[in-house]
């Protein structure tokens, strides 16, 4: 099984919340693109903080 | 593109503007890259401002300024209103600006000192030699370059990624990150003078709502709650979506805003070698109101001024740069953020009825100044009690 960030893109307001609270500096908002840049450890913070729901972490078989 | 300045200033809002306006006068080559392809947009920002710190930085110009404000009503969880008002109180109040206007005004005066500003490039990581840092790697809509410098001015904002890579850590603790949501909303009835702000756990938990006035009859309306108590559900939108269909149902939006404001203290150390940061990234921002437009750009001036007598001098160490963590934080501005993230701190643990208690001892009273210290200290003269659980409070409001 693997636990990944999922990003929806239709949700997503390209505000950088996330970025900020991001403990392993892997998001980077690159002008209106949220990117997963470096290795993600599935922890969650960012898809409390966003203030539209646009983050998830799935685990997928 | 050149690829040698004095001073490189990442980031063109507030703090970076005013960091390039300033080094640029003191007669410093400057270049300010912004990672958007336009400066002012999108906005991330209720707009609002008190005059008399604005005008330390600006002389107000009816092209980017919204609203006038003349009162204030905090509103509690019961509805009672505490009423601020410019008429009975000493000072002014404030504005609520247009900061897609605002921010081009402050970034077109570095340009006409001097700088040069580059959009649509993003620094992606600093040069760093020998522990400092040199300059930045960036990436300039799409080709990469470096761009070397005697000093770099960090001032990106909230994500501030730069000082992170930097060394320095830079990331908020879901607690203290502010998750916003707002409208811009027209056609609604409001009073184009004042401005709201609502409090309770039910409206806005451990934050507030506001709505700011743009003129006769639209407004910034919007909202922050603290990070941990954003759940599906029960996020920044769904408050204020709550709050829209309640208040404002013919209203319409024809903006939609979101962003994250850092209500934690500012970071342990604002500088390193070769780099000083300063606004929303060196998490300068009010605890208590969330405004951050003033703080940036006294912070973006002040690096600018230090910075410059570093070069100046030929040493851009950190123990050098120290000059301008050591200033803010003893100035005006360094004692507010301090006092009032203690009355944050102490704000995000009362309930309703506790608030409306509050609210209820100071409903009545005809406000002498126009700041958070006075109603701090009114609550205080009516809640003798106050003090004691706001012990560590007792020094700073002497």
């Amino acid at each position: 099984m693997c636990t990944m960030l999922r990003i929806n893109r239709d949700k997503c307001g390209y505000c950088g919340t996330c970025v900020a609270v991001c403990p392993e500096d892997a998001l980077e908002l690159i002008d209106a693109y949220l990117s997963l840049e470096r290795e993600c450890i599935a922890c969650g913070i960012c898809a409390r903080a966003c203030p539209l729901g646009a983050l998830e972490v799935v685990h997928e078989e | 593109m050149k690829s040698n300045y004095d001073i490189l200033v990442i980031g063109g809002g507030p703090a970076g503007a005013l960091a390039a306006r300033t080094a640029a006068e003191a007669g410093n080559s400057v270049c300010l890259i912004e990672k958007r392809p336009a400066i002012g947009t999108p906005v991330r920002c209720a707009e609002g401002i008190g005059k008399e710190l604005l005008k330390e930085f600006i002389k107000p110009d009816p092209r980017w300024i919204s609203a006038d404000i003349e009162s204030a009503r905090i509103i509690a969880p019961n509805g009672t209103a505490i009423c601020l008002d410019q008429a009975r109180a000493g000072n002014e109040v404030g504005y609520v600006l247009d900061r897609k206007v605002f921010d081009r005004e402050l970034v077109w005066q570095a340009a006409e000192a001097g700088a040069d500003v580059i959009v649509k490039t993003r620094a992606t990581e600093p040069i760093m030699e020998n522990g400092a840092v040199r300059g930045a790697k960036v990436s300039s809509a799409g080709t990469p370059a470096e761009i070397r410098a005697e000093v770099v001015i960090a001032a990106d904002g909230t994500e501030a990624q730069f000082a992170r890579r930097a060394g320095l850590d830079t990331t908020v603790p879901l607690r203290e990150m502010m998750s916003c949501a707002q409208y811009v909303m027209t056609d609604i009835d409001i009073n184009a003078g004042c401005t709201d702000f609502y409090l309770g756990n039910e409206i806005a938990p451990e934050g507030y709502l506001w709505v700011f006035p743009k003129g006769d009859r639209s407004a910034n309306v919007g909202i922050g709650i603290t990070g941990r108590k954003s759940h599906d559900g029960s996020r920044a939108k769904d408050y204020l979506d709550r709050f829209v269909a309640k208040n404002f149902p013919n209203g319409k939006t024809i903006e939609m805003i979101v962003g994250g404001v850092p209500v934690c203290r500012p970071l342990p150390c604002t500088v390193t070698d070769g780099l000083l940061v300063a606004g929303d990234a060196a998490r300068v921002v009010d605890p208590i109101t969330g405004g951050g437009i003033g703080n940036a750009m006294y912070t973006g001036r002040l690096a600018a001024q230090v910075a410059s007598r570093c070069i100046e001098a030929g040493n851009c160490s950190k123990e050098a740069l120290m000059a301008y963590d050591t200033e803010w934080r003893a100035s005006k501005m360094g004692a507010t953020i301090e006092r009032n993230y203690k009355v944050k701190e102490y704000f995000v643990t009362l309930d309703d009825a506790k608030l409306n208690a509050l609210a209820d001892s100071i409903a009545s009273i005809s406000f002498s100044e126009f700041s958070v210290l006075a109603l701090i200290k009114e609550l205080i003269k009516r809640n003798p009690k106050l003090l004691l659980e706001l012990k560590a409070l007792r020094d700073t409001l002497s």
